[in-house]
C-alpha cells in the first residue's frame, strides 16, 4: 500500500503542489529533448540516405565541439572559427566517404555500423592527440549567445529559463525547420530521399551516391556542430559528451529509423518524460541516476508494440 | 604438400562429420594445445601470463559467447559487458553466501545467472530486429551496469562500491586471489576455455547450430520449415549468455581480481564486439585470433617506439592505441570483411593446392 502510494499518488500530488518546479522540470526536459533529437537527426538523415546506422555521429559531436574551441584558443577569431569549423567536418565528410564507404558499398549492415564504431574509435585518438584530452569550456560569449537568465514568477514560485538554452531551443528549431524544407523542396534534397527509397534506381536515372553520401554527412556534420556548441555550452567540451550519442539511440527506437518527424517527436518526448522520471520517480523510489536507462526502457516498451517505432516505415518481409 | 589432403578418404559417413575431417587440423591443433599447456608456461614471465596469455583466454570466451549469439544465431547484441558483469557479481554473491563451494562451481553456476537475465533481455528478439534489437540488448547494457552501482547488496555494501577477490583454495592450492600465483590462473582458466571451446564447436555443428544458422540467415523462411523460432533464439540467448557470464566470472576471478560496475559498461562489450567481427563472425577460431591482435596490439603500440628509441609518454601511447584499433578495424572490413578466421580459411587452401595453382 504505501509502496502503491509512492509510485502512483505522491508524484502526482507532488507536481500538483508545486507547479512552478514541474514546470522548470518540463523546461529542463525539453532542452534535453532538443538536443536528443538534433543528435537522433544526424542518425536518421545518415540512414535513411545509406542504411548506415552511424555510429559515430556521438563523436563528430565532440569533435566538431572541440575544433571550434581548439581554433579559438589558437587564436583564430570566434566567428571566423565557425566556418573554418565546418570546413573540417566537409573535410571528414570527404574523407570518410573516400577512406572508409567507398570500399564498403553493398558489405551487409552490421559491417558497415562496425567501421563507423572503427570512425569513432579513430576520431577519439585523433581529437586527443590534437586537442588534448581535459576539459574546455564552450566559447558561448564569443559566439554572441546570450548567457543570463530570465525568470517568471507563475503560480507565485519562480521559473528560471537560462538565455542560452533559450536560444539553443530556438536556433535547433530553425535548423530542423530549414533542414525540412531542404530536404523536402530542394533538388538535393529530392535526391537524398530518392537514395533512401532505392539505391540502385536512384543510381539509374544519374543520382551520385558518392556526392549525396558526402552531402549528408556534411549535414549530420553541421547537426553535430550545433549540438556540440548547446551541449558544450551546458556541460563543457570534452569527450564525456560522447554518451549522448547512447542518449540518442533509444530515441531512434521510439521515432524509427528513418523518420525524421520521429527523431524530433522522440527527441522531446524521451528528453520530458525521463526528466520527470528521474525528479519524480526515479530519486525518491530508485536512488537516481535514472536517466541512463530510462529511455531504454521507455523505447523497449514501445517497440514490443510497434516493431518498426512509432514513425518508422513498415517493416514488410519477403521469403 | 604441407597441407595434402590426398589419400584421407572417408570410408563412413560418421567418419566424414569428425571433428577433424582432414588429419593435418589435429596435428596442428594438438601443436597449438602443446604450446598452450607446456611451452608458454615453461617459457612465459610473470608479466606475459598477466597482460597477454589470461587475458587473450578470457576475452576469446567471452568473444565466443557473443559469436554464438551474433555470428551463428544473428542476433546483434551490445550488451556483452553488462553480460559478463552478471556472471561476475552472480559468482562474488555465490561466494559469500557459500564461502565452502568449490570456485568451479561457483564460476559454473554463475553462467546460469547470467544465462538467465540474457534470456530475460533476448525476449524482445521474438518481435524486434537488427538494428532495433541491438538498441534494445543496450538497454540491459545500461540498466544492469546502473543496478551493480545502485543495488548495494550486490558488493556486500562496501564502503569503497567495487568486488574485491579473496584468497579461494582448491584441493590445497590458491587459484584466485592476491595471493595466487599468474601460472596456476592460467591454467585454471585455460582448462576452463578448452571445455567450453569443445562444448562450442560440438554444438554449433550439430542440430541446434544448424537451427541457429537457419534462423541467421533467413528467419521466416526458417519458420516456415518448421523451425521454433522461440526456442531458437532463446537457446542461442541462453548458451551465449551462460558462456559470456562464466568469461565475465573468469574475468574478475582470475585476472582483474577486483572490478567496478563501469568496469563493465559499454567499452567493454565493444571491445568483446571487435574481437568477435575482426576474428571472423560465425566462426569458432575468429574468437582466438581476435582476441590475441586486440589484446596484444597496445602492448605491441607501447614497446614498439621504445625498442626503436623514439621517446613516447603513456598518454600518447594510449590516444595512439585508441586510434590504431579504429583504423585497423576499418582497414580489417574492408580487406577482409569475414575476418582473420577467414584469412587462416584461404591460407588453408592455398597449402592445401601449393605448389599448384588450381
Amino acid at each position: 500500500m504505501e509502496l502503491l502510494n509512492a509510485i502512483f499518488v505522491k508524484p502526482f500530488a507532488d507536481m500538483a503542489a508545486a507547479p512552478d518546479f514541474l514546470l522548470q522540470v518540463l523546461w529542463e526536459g525539453l532542452v534535453g529533448g532538443v538536443l536528443y533529437a538534433l543528435i537522433a537527426l544526424g542518425f536518421v538523415l545518415i540512414y535513411k540516405s545509406s542504411r548506415i546506422f552511424n555510429f559515430a555521429q556521438g563523436i563528430m559531436v565532440v569533435f566538431a565541439a572541440l575544433t571550434l574551441v581548439g581554433l579559438y584558443e589558437m587564436g583564430v577569431p570566434a566567428l571566423l572559427a565557425l566556418p573554418l569549423t565546418l570546413g573540417v567536418m566537409l573535410l571528414l565528410a570527404i574523407s570518410i566517404e573516400r577512406v572508409v564507404l567507398r570500399p564498403l558499398v553493398n558489405q551487409p549492415d552490421i559491417i558497415l555500423f562496425m567501421a563507423t564504431i572503427g570512425i569513432t574509435l579513430f576520431l577519439i585518438g585523433l581529437g586527443e592527440i590534437i586537442f588534448g584530452g581535459e576539459n574546455k569550456v564552450m566559447i558561448t560569449e564569443q559566439l554572441g549567445i546570450p548567457t543570463g537568465s530570465i525568470l517568471f514568477e507563475p503560480f507565485g514560485g519562480f521559473v528560471s529559463i537560462e538565455e542560452k538554452d533559450l536560444t539553443a531551443v530556438i536556433g535547433a528549431g530553425i535548423l530542423v525547420a530549414s533542414l525540412l524544407v531542404f530536404l523536402n523542396k530542394s533538388k538535393i534534397g529530392r535526391a537524398i530521399r530518392a537514395l533512401g527509397d532505392d539505391h540502385q534506381a536512384a543510381l539509374s536515372v544519374g543520382i551520385s551516391l558518392s556526392t549525396i553520401w558526402v552531402i549528408v554527412w556534411f549535414i549530420a556534420g553541421v547537426i553535430a556542430l550545433a549540438t556540440g556548441i548547446v551541449w558544450g555550452a551546458r556541460a563543457g567540451v570534452s569527450f564525456a559528451l560522447e554518451v549522448i550519442a547512447y542518449k540518442a539511440l533509444p530515441v531512434l527506437m521510439l521515432g524509427g529509423l528513418e523518420s525524421v518527424m520521429g527523431a524530433i517527436i522522440g527527441g522531446l518526448a524521451i528528453g520530458i518524460l525521463e526528466k520527470l522520471f528521474e525528479i519524480y520517480w526515479g530519486q525518491p523510489l530508485l536512488g537516481g541516476n535514472t536517466e541512463a536507462w530510462f529511455a531504454y526502457v521507455l523505447a523497449l516498451m514501445v517497440l514490443l508494440f510497434r516493431p518498426q517505432g512509432l514513425f518508422g516505415e513498415r517493416i514488410i518481409e519477403r521469403v | 604438400m604441407l597441407y595434402r589432403t590426398a589419400g584421407q578418404f572417408k570410408i563412413s559417413y560418421k567418419a566424414d562429420h569428425a571433428l577433424f575431417p582432414v588429419r593435418q587440423d589435429a596435428y596442428l591443433l594438438g601443436f597449438v594445445l602443446l604450446l598452450a599447456f607446456v611451452v608458454f608456461p615453461l617459457t612465459a614471465s610473470e608479466f606475459t601470463f598477466r597482460a597477454l596469455l589470461i587475458p587473450v583466454l578470457i576475452y576469446s570466451l567471452a568473444a565466443l559467447g557473443l559469436n554464438i549469439l551474433t555470428g551463428y544465431a544473428g542476433q546483434l547484441s551490445l550488451g556483452t559487458g553488462a553480460f559478463m558483469g552478471v556472471g561476475a557479481y552472480a559468482c562474488y554473491k555465490l561466494l559469500t553466501i557459500f564461502p565452502e563451494m568449490n570456485i568451479v562451481i561457483a564460476i559454473a553456476m554463475s553462467g546460469f545467472f547470467s544465462a538467465a537475465v540474457g534470456v530475460l533481455f533476448g525476449l524482445p528478439s521474438l518481435r524486434i530486429k537488427g538494428f532495433y534489437l541491438a538498441i534494445a540488448t543496450l538497454a540491459a547494457q545500461f540498466f544492469l551496469v546502473w543496478l551493480f552501482q545502485k543495488w548495494a547488496w550486490l558488493y556486500n555494501y562496501n564502503a569503497s562500491g567495487a568486488i574485491q577477490v579473496p584468497n579461494i583454495d582448491m584441493f590445497g592450492i590458491t587459484v584466485a586471489g592476491p595471493r595466487a600465483t599468474a601460472m596456476t590462473q592460467y591454467y585454471f582458466v585455460l582448462g576452463v576455455v578448452s571445455v567450453i571451446t569443445l562444448f562450442a564447436i560440438n554444438i554449433t555443428r550439430g542440430r541446434i547450430g544448424r537451427m541457429w544458422k537457419a534462423v541467421r540467415d533467413m528467419d521466416i523462411a526458417a519458420e516456415l520449415v518448421g523451425i521454433n523460432l522461440m526456442r531458437a533464439k532463446l537457446t542461442a540467448f541462453f548458451v551465449s549468455s551462460y558462456i559470456v557470464g562464466v568469461s565475465g566470472a573468469l574475468f574478475v576471478f582470475l585476472w582483474r581480481g577486483a572490478a567496478e560496475a563501469n568496469l563493465f559498461d559499454i567499452p567493454l562489450s565493444f571491445r568483446v564486439l571487435f574481437i568477435a567481427i575482426i576474428g571472423g563472425l560465425g566462426s569458432i577460431l575468429g574468437n582466438y585470433l581476435g582476441a590475441i591482435l586486440i589484446v596484444a596490439l597496445p602492448v605491441i603500440v607501447s614497446t614498439v617506439p621504445a625498442t626503436f628509441g623514439i621517446p613516447i609518454d603513456s598518454a600518447m601511447v594510449e590516444h595512439l592505441n585508441v586510434m590504431i584499433v579504429g583504423a585497423l578495424i576499418i582497414t580489417f572490413l574492408i580487406v577482409e570483411p569475414h575476418g582473420l578466421a577467414r584469412f587462416w580459411a584461404v591460407i588453408r587452401e592455398k597449402l592445401i593446392l601449393w605448389p599448384f595453382p588450381h
